[in-house]
């Protein structure tokens, strides 16, 4: 068996998990990152809007700074976030901004003088300028009081994470790609590395360190419809529930985004309807405004979606092989606007509709989009339960995004957070020993090769990988998508749990032999189920709406109840997570008060 | 719609080399709006579930689903299957080594190039996290990112003659990448050390000037461009070289 020692190991390739090893190389340690594939291939490279730091260096950004972002950040959490670590993250972003121009990234700048921008679909004229001329610019986004969100044309994620990588390779990083790690190792109080299967030759290896990063990223591929890579599966969460001992934050935090193409669920710009684009039904009627007359579809991500599904139900949708979908319609806008400012829209559509939007209707339906929820974290990074384990990025609930989280405030997580939780590894490091107990890596190991065994040997059944998933997508979808009520959410947690039983009976219908990719679902998939079952089971007992949480049968936000963060854990053995709840924050700069959009009613603590 | 498609399919799994290379047929009724993505999913998921492919964000963007599509490198997730014959031939990328059926290791060959060209910005200033970014042109800065625009699918290389037979050569996709730092003011190399880098056969020498890289990115990067501004280049640096009076001319 290969064992490769290091310092730090970052599970996880990503904008998180290299800015967090860069910390730890640039301090003298080395660092390894696994990642599932080619390191720049991870979905941070697929982010295209931007990432917020208020620098404040364009007209429209005029008088930002960070107060202001983290009024608007906390807002944005529906005051689910924590205060301490948003006051973190609103007071870095600003530097690493500058600290990736340094590094080579190639960030759109102010140009002086007058130009124009569309809102609701009018045109209005801004100055920029002539002092601020070649600092960093930025464009506006959702739910930001001020333009704050900073950008490469439309390929932020691809440019900083091609930077990122390219610091990483120059400071000596390694990175390990085509692996996946499948077991944290740990004695219930340290955790001592993982157990990796390799993606080239199906081998199992250990990895050992002093200290080990989750950044896997989401988990949006436990629903069936997701704007996410398809390698966003959750293997980075599983792995730490499996440990029974640390705990997941807020996994019924699940966000929506109104505009997913179908049949791929690619995502296609809020820019679309900002700028003046229209939702119709299968009678290519316009019906956003009888729901939200003033806003119609401009109103939060959160709200759209909600109605557009309302709408779909009532059957107005257009039916498809693919299920039902709603059309987006941008032809009014124009030739022009559509070829230039809605570039990648157009390329998109042709590309994997085989449609032109200047003239034909584009199908969208809401699709999961992002995951507020996963590994928990103190405000160093440091994961409940178990020494020496740390999360960051969308991974983590760190949590600065509590029930909702605004556009490019992501982006700017991963490498904020890779920066603070980075420095704080280096502190760990310093002070720590490596005592790695032989028996608790063999057992950890043994435990792998027999699972993997018993997958190909089918010893404890032959239920399919695949049609298990397939029943777990239909019951997250049905149970716990963007509306949840009592009876949809106890009906899906039976049935997750009964599929979680017939999961444990997954044997292969393959032979399994080397990078078998029957074997990697079947090794994840029961893991895939208990995500599934925290989502819902947390949906299911938090009896509010908040943020992106909303209940039918309990409308309200309840401060009075509520005001806190779901912590699930997974005893061995269990059929369902252990649910335990704390302060959503220890420090309110911010009491909790009305958001200013989205309506809804609250119940004060 | 209702075309029945027929997939030719090469299949080797080098971890099980009692199972030789072979072609599998495997037959699908065509969707509307269906894609190589989902083609292929629904012959892993319904008919062979050890069938090996790589798909990552599966909306063009991240270079992990190149193949040879009927003789041709491309990416399957934005191929449509209505734009294909009934009969479709999938092979791996070559130049690549082969993981198992269409899925190649990218991931090594990219890793080596960006190592020898040292794909970072070489400076000699501290970041001073106190002080404001340093200017730019904005009309610059999108320059450099219309270079950065590659996304390692490998397509140029598998349809480049030179890489195919030498496994150390750059491609064109380390030439661009090595133009995108010749652009950028802030990597302070000087002419002289690009040359080190590229005037070889490894490099800018190695190129036949046949264009297959051009013709099969999907992203239209325009590697023609960057290759001709480096022949140019680095023609000159050697003439400077010859004569002995290579002043640091930093670009
Ligand atoms: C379509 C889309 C557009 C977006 N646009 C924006 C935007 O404009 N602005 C913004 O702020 N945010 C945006 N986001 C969100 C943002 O891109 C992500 O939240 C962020 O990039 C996550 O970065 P990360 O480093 O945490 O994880 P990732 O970049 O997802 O990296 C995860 C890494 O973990 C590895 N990995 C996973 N599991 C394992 C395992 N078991 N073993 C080994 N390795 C593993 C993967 O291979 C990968 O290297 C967007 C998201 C999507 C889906
Ligand atoms: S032009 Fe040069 S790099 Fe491009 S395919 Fe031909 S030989 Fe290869
Ligand atoms: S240059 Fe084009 S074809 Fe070559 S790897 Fe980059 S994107 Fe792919
Ligand atoms: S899957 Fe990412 S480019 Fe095709």
């Amino acid at each position: 068996m290969q064992t490769i020692y290091s310092d730090l190991l970052c599970i996880g390739a990503g904008l998180a998990g290299e800015r967090v090893a860069i910390e730890a190389a640039s301090a003298g340690f080395d660092a390894v990152c696994l990642s599932i594939v080619p390191a720049r291939r991870s979905h941070s490279s697929a982010a295209q809007g931007g990432m917020q730091a208020a620098l404040g260096n364009c007209a429209m950004g005029e008088g930002d700074g960070p107060d202001v972002h983290f009024a608007d950040t906390v807002k944005g959490s529906d005051w689910g976030c924590d205060q301490e670590v948003a006051r973190l993250f609103v007071d870095t972003a600003p530097i690493v901004m500058r600290e990736l121009a340094a590094w080579g990234v190639p960030w759109n700048r102010v140009v002086p003088g007058e130009s124009k921008y569309f809102k609701g679909g009018k045109e209005f004229t801004k100055v920029e300028k002539k002092e601020k001329e070649g600092l960093i610019t930025a464009r506006a986004f959702g739910g930001t009081a001020k333009w704050r969100t900073c950008y490469t044309s439309d390929g932020t994620g691809h440019t900083v994470l091609y930077t990122m990588d390219n610091r990483a390779a120059q400071l000596g990083v390694v990175v390990h790609d085509r692996v996946e790690a499948i077991s944290l190792i740990h004695d219930g109080t340290r955790c001592m590395g993982a157990v990796v299967r390799c993606l080239k030759t199906g081998d199992l290896r250990v990895y050992l360190a002093k200290a080990t990063l989750i950044a896997s990223g989401g988990f949006g591929r436990i629903y069936r419809e997701s704007t996410n890579a398809v390698i966003n599966d959750g293997g980075g969460h599983v792995i730490a529930l499996d440990t029974g001992v640390v705990p997941l934050g807020n996994m019924e935090a699940v966000q929506f985004h109104p505009t997913g193409i179908v049949p791929t669920d690619i995502l296609v710009t809020e820019g679309c309807r900002g700028d003046g684009g229209t939702l119709l039904d299968v009678n290519e009627n316009r019906f956003m405004p009888e729901y939200e007359p003033d806003k119609a579809e401009l109103a939060s991500r959160d709200v759209v979606s909600r109605w557009m599904t309302v709408h779909m139900q009532k059957g107005f949708g257009v039916k498809s092989p693919y299920g039902d979908h709603l059309w987006l319609d941008i032809r009014h806008l124009g030739i022009d606007h559509i070829r230039t400012k809605l570039r990648e829209v157009d390329e998109i559509c042709k590309s994997f509709l085989g449609i032109d939007p200047a003239y034909q209707l584009i199908p969208v339906r809401p699709t999961q989009h992002y995951s507020m929820g996963g590994v928990r974290t103190n405000k160093d990074g440091a994961a409940y339960g178990l020494a020496g384990l740390f999360s960051a990025g969308e991974s983590a609930c760190w949590d600065m995004h509590g029930f909702n989280r605004l556009g490019g405030n992501s982006l700017a997580e991963t490498v904020v957070a890779g920066n603070i939780i980075g420095k704080k590894v280096v502190d760990y490091l310093k002070g720590c020993e490596a005592i790695f107990n032989s028996k608790v890596v063999d057992a950890a190991v043994a435990k792998q090769a027999a699972r993997i065994t018993a997958l190909r040997n089918r010893s404890n059944g032959s239920e399919s990988a695949y049609a298990v998933r397939e029943a777990m997508f239909d019951a997250i979808m049905k149970g716990a998508g963007i509306f949840r009520n009592e009876k949809d959410l106890t009906e899906c947690v039976e049935t997750l749990q009964a599929l979680h039983e017939r999961a444990g009976r997954v044997g292969l219908k393959s032979n399994g032999v080397g990078p078998n990719p029957e074997l990697t679902l079947a090794l994840k998939i029961q893991g895939m189920v208990k995500l599934a079952l925290c989502v819902a089971y947390g949906a299911l007992k938090r009896t509010e709406s908040r943020g992106s949480h909303t209940r039918e049968d309990f409308p309200e936000r309840n401060d009075r109840d509520w005001l806190n963060r779901t912590l699930a854990t997974w005893p061995e053995g269990a059929s369902l997570p252990e649910l335990s709840y704390e302060a959503a924050t220890k420090v309110f700069e911010i009491p909790p008060g009305d958001r200013g959009y989205g309506g809804g009613k609250i119940i004060s603590a | 719609m209702s075309r029945i498609l027929t997939f030719n399919i090469f299949r080797y799994n080098p971890q099980d080399p009692g199972t030789p290379p072979r072609m599998d047929r495997f037959m699908l009724d065509e969707t509307d709006r269906m894609t190589l993505f989902i083609a292929l999913n629904r012959i892993r998921e319904e008919q062979d579930p050890s069938l090996m492919f790589d798909f990552c964000c599966r909306a063009g963007i991240c270079g992990a689903c190149g193949m040879v599509i009927n003789g041709r490198p491309g990416l399957a997730c934005h191929t449509k299957t209505k734009d294909l014959p009934e009969t479709i031939t999938l092979m791996p990328l070559p130049a690549f080594k082969l993981v198992g059926d269409l899925s190649v290791d990218t991931g090594t060959w990219f890793r080596e190039m960006y190592q020898k060209v040292e794909s970072w910005v070489h400076t000699s200033k501290e970041f001073d996290p106190a002080a404001l970014e340093e200017r730019m042109d904005n009309g610059l800065a999108e320059e450099i990112y219309e270079l950065e625009r590659c996304i390692e699918c490998g397509c140029c290389v598998a349809a480049c003659g030179t890489a195919l037979i030498r496994p150390d050569f750059l491609g064109a996709v380390g030439l661009n990448r090595i133009a995108r730092f010749i652009l950028d003011p802030r990597d302070e190399r000087t002419d002289k050390e690009y040359f080190e880098i590229v005037g070889n056969d490894q490099g800018i020498f190695g190129c036949m000037g046949l264009l297959g890289c051009e013709d099969v990115c999907p992203k239209g990067l325009p590697l023609q461009d960057q290759l001709g501004m480096l022949r140019r280049k680095m023609a000159f640096t050697a003439l400077k070289s010859l004569v002995g009076k290579h002043k640091h001319a930093h670009k």
